[in-house]
This record gives C-alpha cells, structure tokens and sequence, in this order.
C-alpha cells in the first residue's frame, strides 16, 4: 500500500498485573484509511485501541511494552509528546455514549475550553462545525443548551463524535460505537466514518463482520490477545490466510 | 387468601406505617407551633432580651447563631469536601484509605458531648480562645466534618466511570476533569450533606454552650461569647424562666428547619434538572 502509516505498533505487549492482555502486536494504521479490528470478545482488541491514546495509564498495574509511534513519534515517550497532547490528537468514542450531564453546547465546547485558548465567538463556530460534521447539527441548532442526557441514543453517540472532533483529531478511535445503538442509528454512524475519512484517519473495534466488510478498508483479526491476520479488508473476508480467521468470519466460533 | 388480596393488605400495612410515621412528626411540628406561634411577633425577633429572657425578644441570640453555624459551615464545608476529593480521587485506595475511613465513620458516632468537653477544654482554656462563637464555631465544624466528607465521598464514587473517561479521553488532566465534571455532577449529594449539618449544627445544645457559653449580649466580633436558639430555649425551659417563650423558640427552630429543607429541596431539583435526563 503506498498511503503512509498514521500509527506503527511494533511488538506491543499489554499486561494488567500478570494477566497478559496482547502479546507481541504488530501492525500499521494507514493514514485516511479506516482500519477495523475484530474478534471474539475478550481477545483484547478494545485494550490494544485503549494503548493507541494511553488510555490505559489510568488503569492500575497495566504496563505496555514495546513501540507505538504517531507520525514518527512515540507516544509512550514523555519527553517526546504529552500525554494531553497525544488524546487531543487521538480521539476516542466509546462503546456507550457517554456525553457529560452537561448541555449539548457545553459537552461540544469542553475539550476546547479544557485545552484552553479560545474566545467566546470562536467556540460558537467550533461548535457548530463540529455538530454539522457529526450530522447532528440540524437536529439540535434550535436547543443547544438543552441537557444532552435527552437526546436518543443515536443521537448521544454522534454528540460524543462532534465532541471528539472538536479537539481537531487527526486519528478517531472507536470502540464499539454501535453496538448500543439501533440499525438505523448504525446506519447513520457507518455513512458518517465514511464521511470522515477523508479528513481523519479511524480505528474502529467492531463485534459486528458485516459492519467491519461494510465499513473498513483494512482489518485485523485479534484472538486471545494475538494478532493472527491484518490485511485488505476485502481479502481478510474473501480469502483469509489463517484457518482460524476463517473459522471467525464462517461463525464457526466467537 | 389470592395474591390480590394479599398485596392489597401489605399495601395497606405499609400505608399505615408511614401515616404513623409522619403523623407522630405532625403532631409534634403542631404542638410546638400551637404553643408557640401565639408569642411570636415582630417584636419578639427583633428585640434584645431583659430579665434574662423572660421578657424582650431573641434577636441578638437569631444572630449569635447565625454565626455560629454559618462560620461552622464555612469551616467545615471547603476542609471536608478538600479532604473526599482527596481520599477518593487522588490517593491509591488501601490499608491506609480504609483506616481514614474508619476513624471518620468512628467520628461521625461520637456523642455530642464528648466534642462538647473537647472544646471546652482544647479551645475555651487551653487555646486561651474563651467561651467565643470562634470556639463554638470550631467545635460545630469537628461535629459536621464527618457527615461531610463522608456524603461528598458518596457523592463523587456515584459520578460514573464513563464520565471520567470521557474527559480523559479529550485531553483533560485530572485536576480538569475534576473541577470540571466530578464535582458539578457530585453537587447534589454534596449539598445534601451540607444541609444535614446545618440542621445538626443548628440543633446542638450542650456542646454550644460548654463552647460558645450563654450570654445573652449582642455577640460583635468573633470572640464574643454568644447564645443560640437552642441553648436559649434549654435554659428558658430549665430554668423555669419562660414556657411560653421557650415554644416560641422552638418554633423558631422548627420553622426554620423547614425553610432550609425547602431551599435545599429547591436547590437540589434545579441543580439535577440540567443533569439529568428527565
């Protein structure tokens, strides 16, 4: 693939005490490229996204070994990017949406105010900016100070995006961001990371096969805390190189 | 007997109950206000005391203890709240935490009168402070600081993970993270306990006046001794000076303690309504 690698994982290895969550990942994340991670659940792939944005220094006795580098520079190497620096950079939507008991402006405005330069009028363009590339502007223009714990589900996870987007990402993590969510608010989601990655580059861990073939360009099989393949989307699905990836994507298990 | 029936009669059992409950409170709420409210006037608030109490009115005591409870308040409330973010969000939970926890639990069940002959003895002699609202005030905020933090620490362990995470996640620190979506979500419950040690210290009687001792003046600074509403009403009613002026005391007190429990209720609603999804 000529695109150039956004994030390169060299030999990563994940412990939480003695329990070892991966072993000796390696693999690139292509730049404006979406990248779909799968596999039974428990294989590890939400605790190797929580590695990519150092989520998982907030977990106690969880110790990361090996390289992980965001455009040249590793992250994990405090003299070389801040840790604030690095989530700013690298955004995150969870599994459950989680908007702040807060209103929809104030949630949207949060990472902004929180990395603190910015005045009055340019946080009401940020807001709106990102509401829109969430296509959720529409939707909440007329009552943006309205609690956003009212809004549907669907609706909370596309304001935790425009809430992401509003710290200028370059990389989205997403972890599950469907699952609790019904088909057609998944539907909207899936044409919204089609959307944005032509602006973003995003790593999305999916339960769902149909959703990784649909959505994803590339894909990597995760089993029991190893990365058993990672390829063209299209290729993982049609012709997997791995007995066991095929046996996952058959159903045979997971 | 059909599983109507039977949910009917504990239905009917559990109604009882509370409507005893709440009529005993009634009951009393309506003795004192009947044999108070009729002593009651403008003059009576608003007047200083003569003949020991027996006459006048009660207003340099409505003062003494607004600065008692308020300077206890103010004493307690910013040390206590400082300490539950501490304990719960910035030290590793253990041996330690556990202990600190116990020692505040221990002191959340002292008597009052204990807390009552520590300040008389700590604050009044051997501090030199005297018998002052500064003493009376200390020692009110020993009393409430338990509820305090243990309410504020309540409070904040309900503030979900994913909130937390949430901010992380965009690049918060923890201080921000804190400041910013722990605490306002915490507030509620925080307020509560606020609220609960008003009444607590408000209610206070031996310990006030072992601390902050009886005297009927117009207390003008911090060390001035001072009485409050109910060590007023224990002596009138003690002492034999005044019935009629020690229910209208009491209704004081109770009318009061109504008024803050609105507010807090008020405070509470308006405060959730933006936090919460209903």
């Amino acid at each position: 693939m000529d695109s150039e690698n956004k994030i390169v994982i060299r030999n990563v290895t994940l412990h939480y005490d003695k329990f070892r969550a991966l072993d000796k990942i390696s693999l690139d994340i292509k730049k404006h490229h979406v990248t779909s991670l799968i596999g039974p659940s428990g294989c590890g792939k939400s605790s190797f996204l929580r590695c990519l944005n150092r989520m998982n220094d907030l977990v106690e006795g969880a110790r990361v070994d090996g390289q992980i580098t965001l455009d040249g520079i590793n992250i994990y190497n405090n003299s070389e990017i801040d840790v604030v620096d690095l989530r700013r950079r690298v955004g995150m939507v969870f599994q459950k949406p989680n908007p702040f008991p807060l209103s929809i402006y104030e949630n949207v405005a949060y990472g902004p105010k929180i990395l603190g330069r910015v005045q009055k009028s340019d946080l009401n363009l940020i807001v709106e900016r990102c509401l829109r590339e969430a296509a959720l502007w529409d939707e909440v223009k007329d009552r943006l100070s309205s609690p956003a714990l009212r809004l549907s589900g669907g609706q909370q996870q596309r304001l935790v995006l425009a809430r992401t987007l509003a710290t200028n990402p370059e990389v989205i993590l997403m972890d599950e961001p469907a699952s609790a969510l019904d088909p057609i608010s998944t539907a909207k989601l899936e044409d919204l990371i089609h959307t944005l990655k032509s602006s973003y580059t995003i790593v999305i861990v999916t339960h769902n096969m149909q959703q990784a073939a649909r959505v994803s360009d590339f894909t990597a099989f995760f089993l029991m805390g190893e990365m058993i393949e990672y390829g063209i989307t299209k290729s993982i699905f049609t012709h997997p190189k791995d007995q066991r990836t095929e046996d996952y994507i058959t159903g045979r298990f997971g | 007997m059909n599983r109507y029936a039977r949910q009917r009669i504990w239905f009917l059992v559990f109604w009882s109950v509370a409507l005893v409950t709440l009529s005993i409170l009634l009951l009393l709420i309506l003795y004192i206000l009947a044999n108070g409210l009729s002593s009651l006037s403008f003059e009576f608030v608003s007047a200083s005391p003569s003949r020991m109490g027996k006459e006048g009115g009660i207003y340099p005591i409505i003062i003494g203890t607004l600065m008692l409870v308020g300077l206890s308040l103010m004493l307690a409330a910013p040390i206590g709240i400082g300490a539950a973010v501490f304990l719960n969000e910035y030290v590793r939970q253990g041996a330690a935490t556990s202990l600190i926890r116990y020692a505040t639990e221990t002191l959340a069940g002292i008597p009052s009168i204990v807390f009552g002959l520590f300040g008389f003895v700590f604050f009044v002699i051997k501090l030199k402070m005297g018998w002052s609202i500064i003493s009376g005030a200390m020692t009110l905020a020993l009393m409430v600081m338990p509820t305090i933090v243990r309410t504020a620490e309540e409070a904040m362990k309900a503030v979900p993970l994913s909130y937390r995470e949430g901010s992380y996640a965009l690049g918060a620190n923890k201080w921000q993270t804190i400041r910013f979506v722990v605490l306002p979500s915490a507030i509620p419950g925080i307020a509560v306990g606020i609220i609960l040690s008003f009444g607590r210290a408000l209610g206070e009687t031996a310990a006030v006046l072992l601390t902050a001792g009886s005297s009927l003046n117009m207390p003008q600074t911090l060390s001035d001794p001072a009485r409050s509403l109910a060590v007023h009403l224990y002596i009138l009613a003690s002492e034999g000076i005044s019935m009629e002026r020690a229910f209208a005391t009491a209704s004081i007190l109770v009318m009061t303690i109504f008024a803050i429990n609105l507010l807090a209720n008020f405070l509470m609603r308006r405060m959730s309504s933006r936090f919460s999804q209903f």
